[in-house]
């Protein structure tokens, strides 16, 4: 199964553990008290999430925390920019196209 | 100067779906013109660093549509769909499959809309419907390589030139 940020922010479960998580980090129970679903099924979201580098699980005493890792976050935003970027390219173009064709109007 | 028109990109996650918009200082019909008129279509759809041959473009409601990219080391990229509804000057909806997934199927329903603004504008959205999230992500994903290091220099001097 593929494991990537891409993957990660796929699911809503997992979008909600990490907007819980961006707040403060927390240990798994802690997360899962916010939610509907069973502990193993939590358990089983942050599994994933730590498996796409969003989330590292750091040892705290006895309590093992969850914390996001926002720097792999940001790879989702600049993915977008970059598909962004190339529509806007194309679009410059269509916008000196479409140009040349107003001034050539304009002359005839 | 006029300031430029900003492309925004929607894309929530987890949704199958995205949109673009973006307007542009040209009327409608104009507009339109350059999605259906072959001679300028292939003038500003395809990347700078590849050729782009349109080798079947039928743009009328049924009609089919084939174009093919090709890459400076000769290696080619096919794309193809058919137009289910073309509405001049305010719509066209149409399926897009690119050929070179490992498997095929992965069909995309995409319709744009063109809406007239005052001063002779127009903007343009189009809604990109895809059969899962993951075909979504992975094609989003796939502009991404491409287009970054194309440098907007070429073109602010072209637009400089023009504006003189």
């Amino acid at each position: 199964m593929r494991r990537d940020v891409f993957q990660a922010i796929a699911d809503p479960h997992r979008r909600t553990i990490l907007d819980l998580l961006a707040r403060q980090s927390l240990p798994i129970n802690g997360i899962a008290e916010h939610f509907t679903i069973s502990r193993p099924a939590v358990s089983k979201h942050v599994k994933i999430l730590v498996e796409c580098g969003l989330i590292e699980i750091r040892k705290q005493g006895r309590e093992r925390y969850c914390e996001v890792q926002p720097e792999k976050l940001n790879e989702v935003s600049d993915w977008l920019e970059q598909y962004r970027q190339t529509w806007e390219q194309r679009f410059d173009r269509l916008d000196e196209l479409l140009k040349e064709l107003q001034s050539k109007e304009k002359t005839e | 100067m006029t300031t430029k028109n900003k492309t925004t990109i929607t894309a929530e996650p987890g949704k199958q779906e995205l949109f673009i918009t973006r307007e542009f200082d040209a009327p409608r019909e104009l507009v339109f013109k350059a999605y259906t008129d072959p001679k300028l279509y292939v003038q500003w759809l395809g990347p700078r660093d590849l050729k782009m041959t349109l080798e079947t473009f039928e743009p009328q409601s049924g009609g089919r549509w084939r174009y093919i990219h090709t890459d400076s080391n000769g290696n080619v990229y096919g794309f193809h769909g058919v137009f289910h509804d073309v509405t001049t000057p305010e719509r066209m909806i149409q399926t897009f499959e690119f050929e070179g997934l490992p498997e095929s199927g992965h069909v995309v329903l995409e319709t744009l809309k063109l809406e007239a603004l005052p001063g002779g504008r127009t903007r343009t959205t189009i809604q990109s419907v895809f059969q899962s999230v993951a075909d979504r992500d992975g094609m989003i994903r796939s502009g991404m390589e491409k287009g970054v290091n194309e440098g907007y220099q070429k073109l602010d001097e072209l637009l400089e030139k023009l504006q003189q």
